[in-house]
C-alpha cells in the first residue's frame, strides 16, 4: 500500500472494515459524519450493511442486534448521540454483546459547539450507563492510532464480549496526516463453542473469563435480556447467580489488563515532572515536553491509549520519585480525577480548556515550569 | 527544508479553503515526502461564516498539529485578514485576495494578489479561486515543489475538472513568478 493523506475518521472507517466489521448503523452528527459517509459507500461493496437509523437509540440497538446475528458491528456518533446511546451500552455490557461505539467528541454540554474539539465525554464513557459494568475505552492521538485502535476495539469487543468505546475528538477525527495502511491487520474472530446446541449455555463460562457467544439463527436456543440472568439467559433474582455474574464480568477486564492496557512511556526514569495525556491533547503535550527538555527540565511523558480501565499500576510506577504530575485535558478535569486518585491530589497540576480550542504547547509548558 | 513551517488559509465558508489545505498537505506529505498535518475550523453553516484551514509542514514528525504562530497567512476575506494577522510572525508573509481585502496591516509584509480576478480570467469560474490562491502561495513561498502541488491538484480535483483546476493553479504560479521577478530584464541579468 502506498502513503496516503487521510482523515482520522476515514482511518477509523477503513480500520473497521479491515477488522471485519460488516454492519454499521448510525445517525449522522458532526464531527463523526465522515465515518458513516465512508462506510455507506464501502460496506455495500464488501457485502456488508450500512443503515441510517432514525436516531442514536435505534442505531445502537441495531448494532447490538446485528452482533447477536453474528456480524461485527459498529456505530459512530458525538456527544449528544453518545448520551442517547448510554442505556443500550449498558444493555450490551449486561447481555455481553460485542460492539464498537465511536464517539468523536465535540464541545458540550448539550449540542454545544458542533465543530469544535473536546474531551468532555471521558467520564461519561466510564459511568454514563448505570450500574457496575465493565467497559473498555481507547483514545487515539493521530490518524495512524485511529486506525490501529479501531482494530484493537473490535478485537477486545470480540475477545471479552463487551462494548468497546473509541473516544476520538474533533481534532483527531478531522485531522489529515499521511498514513500507510497496513496490508494486513490482526483480525480476532468470536470464540466458537464445541458443545452441541442442546448443551449450550451462553452465560456459562466454566473456568474461563468469557463464555463463547454463538449467533442467533444457528440452532443454539437461548435468551437475551437486560435483567440479571442465569446461564441460559433467563431472568433470575437468585443471589447465587447474580453475584458470580457481577464478579465475572468485571473480572474479565481486570484479569486481562496486560493485554488491554496500551500506553507509551517516554523519559519517565529520573523525571522530576510527569505529563499524562491522551487523544489530541497528547500531541500538545509531547510538543511541550520537547520544549521543556530543550530547557533542561527533566520531564517524563505518559501517553494513554487505553483510558478505561484506568492504568493504575502503570501510572503509580511512572510517578515514583516525580514531584509534579501535569494533566492537560480538553475538559474541566476528568481523567485528572483518576490521576489524583493514584498519585495524590497534592502532586497533580491540571491544565484545562473546555472552550472548543486545543490546549497549546505553551500552556502545558507553563504548567511544567510553574513552581 | 529545515524545521517547521506553519500555513494558515482563512476566509469564508464555501471558498474551498479546507480543500486547499488538504491539497497543500497532500503535496507535502505524499509527493514531497515531508511530514504534514492539516486541520480545520469552521462554523456549523455550510456556507458563509468564518472558515480556516491550517497546514503544518516539517521534515520532522509533527506533534502539535495546529498553527502556533503562522509563517504564511492567506486571507480571502477582510474579516479573516483582520482576525488572524496578529498571529502572523513579524517576519511572516501575508497574502491577500485583493478582490476581497482592501485594508492591509502596516506592520507585516503583504502581497496583494488579484486571486478571484485571476480565477475568472483563467477558468471563467470564481470557484477556482482557492486553487489560484494555492498557486500564488506556492509560487511565492516554495513551501512545496511545483511538481508536488500539480500532482496533488490533479488527484484531488473532482473528475472532469482536472484541466480546469490545473489552469487555475498555473495562473496563480505564473502570477507569483512575475511578481518575484518584476524587472526581469532582457538577457536574463538578475536585478540586484
Amino acid at each position: 500500500m502506498s502513503v496516503r493523506l487521510m482523515q482520522g475518521n476515514l482511518a477509523c472507517a477503513e480500520a473497521a472494515l479491515a477488522a471485519g466489521c460488516r454492519f454499521y448503523a448510525g445517525y449522522p452528527i458532526t464531527p463523526s459524519s465522515e465515518i458513516a459517509e465512508h462506510l455507506s459507500r464501502r460496506l455495500p461493496e464488501l457485502g456488508g450493511v450500512c443503515i441510517q437509523m432514525e436516531d442514536e437509540i435505534a442505531s445502537i440497538a441495531a448494532v447490538i442486534g446485528a452482533s447477536v446475528g453474528g456480524l461485527k458491528a459498529m456505530t459512530a456518533t458525538s456527544g449528544p448521540g453518545f448520551s442517547l446511546m448510554q442505556e443500550n451500552i449498558g444493555y450490551a455490557a449486561m447481555a455481553e454483546i460485542p460492539c464498537v461505539v465511536v464517539d468523536v467528541q465535540r464541545t458540550g454540554p448539550s449540542t454545544g459547539l458542533p465543530t469544535s474539539p473536546s474531551q468532555g465525554d471521558m467520564m461519561q464513557a466510564r459511568w454514563g450507563t448505570h450500574g457496575d459494568h465493565p467497559i473498555i475505552a481507547l483514545s487515539p492521538s493521530s490518524v495512524r492510532e485511529a486506525f490501529d485502535l479501531t482494530v484493537k476495539a473490535f478485537a477486545f469487543s470480540e475477545l471479552y464480549r463487551t462494548p468497546v468505546l473509541l473516544m476520538m475528538d474533533e481534532v483527531v477525527g478531522h485531522m489529515r496526516e499521511a498514513i500507510e495502511l497496513p496490508a494486513q491487520v490482526e483480525v480476532v474472530e468470536r470464540p466458537h463453542t464445541d458443545v452441541p446446541p442442546e448443551w449450550y449455555y451462553p452465560y456459562e463460562a466454566g473456568g474461563a473469563d468469557v463464555p463463547p457467544l454463538v449467533p442467533f439463527g444457528m440452532g443454539f436456543r437461548y435468551h437475551i435480556t437486560g435483567l440479571f440472568h442465569d446461564r441460559a439467559g433467563f431472568p433470575t433474582e437468585r443471589i447465587d447467580e447474580i453475584d458470580p455474574w457481577l464478579k465475572r464480568v468485571n473480572a474479565k477486564i481486570e484479569r486481562n489488563l496486560g493485554r488491554i492496557l496500551m500506553y507509551a512511556l517516554d523519559g519517565v526514569e529520573g523525571a522530576r515532572t510527569l505529563v499524562v495525556a491522551y487523544g489530541a491533547t497528547a500531541r500538545s503535550a509531547r510538543h511541550a515536553v520537547g520544549m521543556a527538555r530543550a530547557r533542561r527540565h527533566k520531564v517524563g511523558f505518559v501517553k494513554l491509549l487505553t483510558v478505561w480501565p484506568f492504568p493504575v499500576e502503570v501510572l503509580a510506577e511512572a510517578a515514583q520519585g516525580v514531584r509534579t504530575v501535569v494533566v492537560p485535558e480538553m475538559n474541566l478535569g476528568q481523567i485528572a480525577l483518576e490521576v489524583e486518585r493514584v498519585v495524590g491530589r497534592g502532586r497533580v497540576r491540571r491544565v484545562n480548556r473546555a472552550d472548543g480550542q486545543m490546549i497549546t504547547p505553551a500552556e502545558i509548558l507553563a504548567a511544567i515550569e510553574e513552581h | 527544508m529545515v524545521g517547521r513551517i506553519e500555513v494558515r488559509l482563512a476566509g469564508e465558508g464555501g471558498q474551498g479553503l479546507i480543500l486547499a489545505g488538504v491539497i497543500l498537505a497532500e503535496a507535502a506529505a505524499v509527493h514531497d515526502g515531508l511530514h504534514a498535518t492539516q486541520t480545520q475550523s469552521y462554523g456549523p453553516e455550510a456556507r458563509g461564516g468564518a472558515s480556516k484551514s491550517e497546514v503544518v509542514i516539517s521534515d520532522e514528525e509533527i506533534d502539535y498539529p495546529k498553527v502556533i504562530e503562522a509563517d504564511y497567512l492567506l486571507a480571502m476575506s477582510q474579516e479573516a485578514c483582520d482576525r488572524y494577522v496578529g498571529n502572523l510572525r513579524r517576519d511572516g508573509l501575508l497574502i491577500v485576495d485583493s478582490t476581497h481585502v482592501t485594508r492591509l496591516p502596516l506592520d507585516r509584509q503583504a502581497v496583494q494578489a488579484p486571486i478571484t480576478r485571476l480565477a475568472e480570467e483563467a477558468t471563467g469560474r470564481r470557484i477556482t479561486a482557492n486553487v489560484v490562491a494555492l498557486g500564488v502561495l506556492v509560487g511565492l513561498t516554495g513551501v512545496v515543489s511545483r511538481q508536488a502541488i500539480e500532482k496533488a491538484v490533479r488527484e484531488r480535483a473532482p473528475k472532469g475538472t482536472e484541466d480546469l483546476n490545473l489552469r487555475a493553479l498555473a495562473a496563480g504560479l505564473d502570477w507569483a513568478e512575475q511578481r518575484r521577478r518584476p524587472a526581469a530584464s532582457p538577457g536574463g541579468a538578475a536585478s540586484r
